[in-house]
């Protein structure tokens, strides 16, 4: 369903992905674990036609995303690391609009939205504006919208990133449950391990900017001789911290809180 | 198409949800309005210029128009940074659909905003009016009001599509704030919606035909006032001012939708 072949991209003097490839079955849930600033979320731009590769091939149910880009955009879902709701529209309005800027027909849509928003225990706020919403409503509101167009792949790039141990939880039970009954295939980053475990087919693990191991959680692990995916991840990538810079992005979304809150 | 009116319906919506911010932005025009057009009306009257509200208001009717479409364009910044922008982003759909609806809604809102001024100038006094000889009052023209309305829709989609532009290429607040002030200001204060474009002084003439606003208030003032005789006659005439908003409208908006497909997060 995904194939990447020598995917590498380069900033200026900075490598972020170095020569990576890797395939993800039809179906298959698949995670990509990796310390702060491996490069995950920028492989994931650029199979999300975010961010133009450097070099590589890229395929997405057969489309390369950069040449037949409408094809293959239309065939996946993505929930981003940050929010990308329309906080001034409500739950619905937000469904809606995604809906049609994913050409689902008017009479299959409403239907659609229907059975994603009760599902993820939305239907009741429907009609309330998105601004409202507690983080893990918006994260349900998210991942139900990357649903809505029934994608052949959905990219989940830390989802679960801030949410309580209950939301967590529940929301793994709905996308293991669509991905069993939709069939969708799931690529996922995160950094709790437990989840990786708990619902990834198979694991790789980067570091940067390259894979350094692919395989079942039993199988890192038994490569490792360590008894638990966090040992194998630790064994793997060395304990040292990373750090990451502050983007400009994030600036300018402090000075924005804060430019709200004056309001 | 769906893409196109879903964006548009997205600016109307969110417009006519704030209306506070409708008040709000009809605040500074309408001070214009009222301490120019009172203001200096004596000094504009003795000079024999005639009645300088009627000649302020078509000027801040296009204010009010120019900061509301360039505004929305820029509101791309939000989006930015609250992350729905990356959402219509990776939508299957041309990006160029996407920009343009943006566009179309932001320049309908400010079209809207700019009815309201109109509506705020006729309560404060000012009426169109036929043309007339300086000093005699000339006779009421409530067709002008019609066509006015294509320029108003001009000038607002000139403008929105320049913010877009201006959105699609700034991603701080720092950049927002220089361009306001280097580039919005100057555009309105360079029009010639505050005072005559006669007699400036050579440079300050060369720059304000350099300035797209000039023509969308031309028009407007033209329009509303028809001041063939007046001692500000038309600066230019209604085709030229038309055409060229026409021209920069497709300029504006093949940029902003070449800049738009070509950002990257």
């Amino acid at each position: 369903m995904i194939r990447v072949e020598n995917l590498t991209k380069t900033f200026d003097q900075f490598t972020a992905v170095n020569d990576i490839t890797f395939q993800v079955d039809s179906g298959e849930i698949f995670a990509f674990l990796g310390p702060n600033g491996a490069g995950k979320t920028t492989t994931i731009k650029m199979l999300t036609t975010l961010l133009r590769p450097t070099a590589g091939r890229i395929q997405l149910d057969g489309f390369d995303p950069w040449v037949k880009q409408r094809e293959a955009r239309q065939r996946f879902g993505i929930v981003f690391q940050d929010p990308s709701l329309d906080n001034e529209q409500t739950a619905y309005e937000n469904m809606e609009l995604h809906g049609v800027l994913y050409h689902i027909p008017h009479r299959v849509r409403g239907e659609r939205i229907e059975q994603l928003l009760r599902l993820f225990e939305l239907w009741e706020r429907r009609n309330d504006y998105v601004k409202t919403f507690s983080g893990g409503m918006k994260r349900r509101l998210e991942i139900a919208r990357g649903f809505l167009h029934t994608p052949k792949i959905l990219f989940l790039d830390e989802p679960t990133l801030g949410l309580d141990p209950q939301s967590r939880n529940q929301l793994w039970t709905h996308v293991k449950a669509l991905n069993a009954k939709e069939k969708t295939t799931v690529f996922l980053t995160t950094h709790y391990m437990d989840e990786a475990d708990r619902v990834a087919h198979r694991i790789a693990i980067m570091d940067h900017g390259a894979i350094v191991a692919i395989g079942t959680s039993a199988e890192l692990r038994a490569r490792t001789n360590t008894d638990s995916l966090e040992g194998a991840f630790l064994a793997l990538t060395g304990t040292s911290l990373r750090d990451e810079a502050a983007s400009s992005t994030d600036a300018i979304r402090r000075f924005a809180q804060m430019w709200q809150q004056k309001r | 198409m769906g893409a196109i009116y879903i964006m548009w319906l997205r600016e109307v919506k969110r417009y006519f949800r704030s209306r506070a911010q409708v008040v709000v932005s009809l605040g500074q025009p309408t001070l214009y309005l009222l301490a120019l057009g009172f203001g200096f009306g004596p000094v504009f009257a003795k000079a024999g210029a005639g009645n300088y509200l009627q000649f302020i208001a078509p000027g801040v009717i296009g204010m009010t128009v120019l900061f509301s479409s360039i505004f929305s364009g820029m509101a791309m910044l939000w989006d930015r940074q609250f992350g729905f922008l990356k959402e219509t982003l990776v939508a299957p759909v041309p990006r160029l659909n996407i920009i343009l609806g943006r566009t179309l809604g932001g320049a309908t809102v400010a079209s809207l905003q700019g009815f309201l001024m109109l509506i705020v100038c006729l309560i404060a006094g000012f009426r169109p009016v036929h043309a007339h000889a300086a000093g005699t009052p000339g006779s009421h023209n409530w067709l002008a009001v019609p066509i006015a309305a294509i320029f108003i829709g001009m000038i607002a989609i000139v403008f929105a599509a320049l913010g877009a532009s201006v959105g699609s290429t700034i991603k701080d607040m720092q950049g927002f704030q220089v361009l306001m002030n280097f580039l919005v200001m100057p555009i309105f204060f360079l029009s010639g919606a505050l005072y005559p474009l006669k007699n400036l002084p050579k440079v300050l003439s060369w720059i304000t035909h350099g300035d797209p606003l000039t023509y969308g208030i031309d028009g407007l003032r033209g329009v509303l006032i028809g001041s063939w005789q007046f001692s500000f006659k038309w600066q230019f005439n209604f085709m030229l001012d038309l055409c060229l908003l026409l021209a920069l409208a497709a300029i504006f908006l093949s940029t902003s939708a070449w800049l738009f497909s070509r950002i990257e997060v």
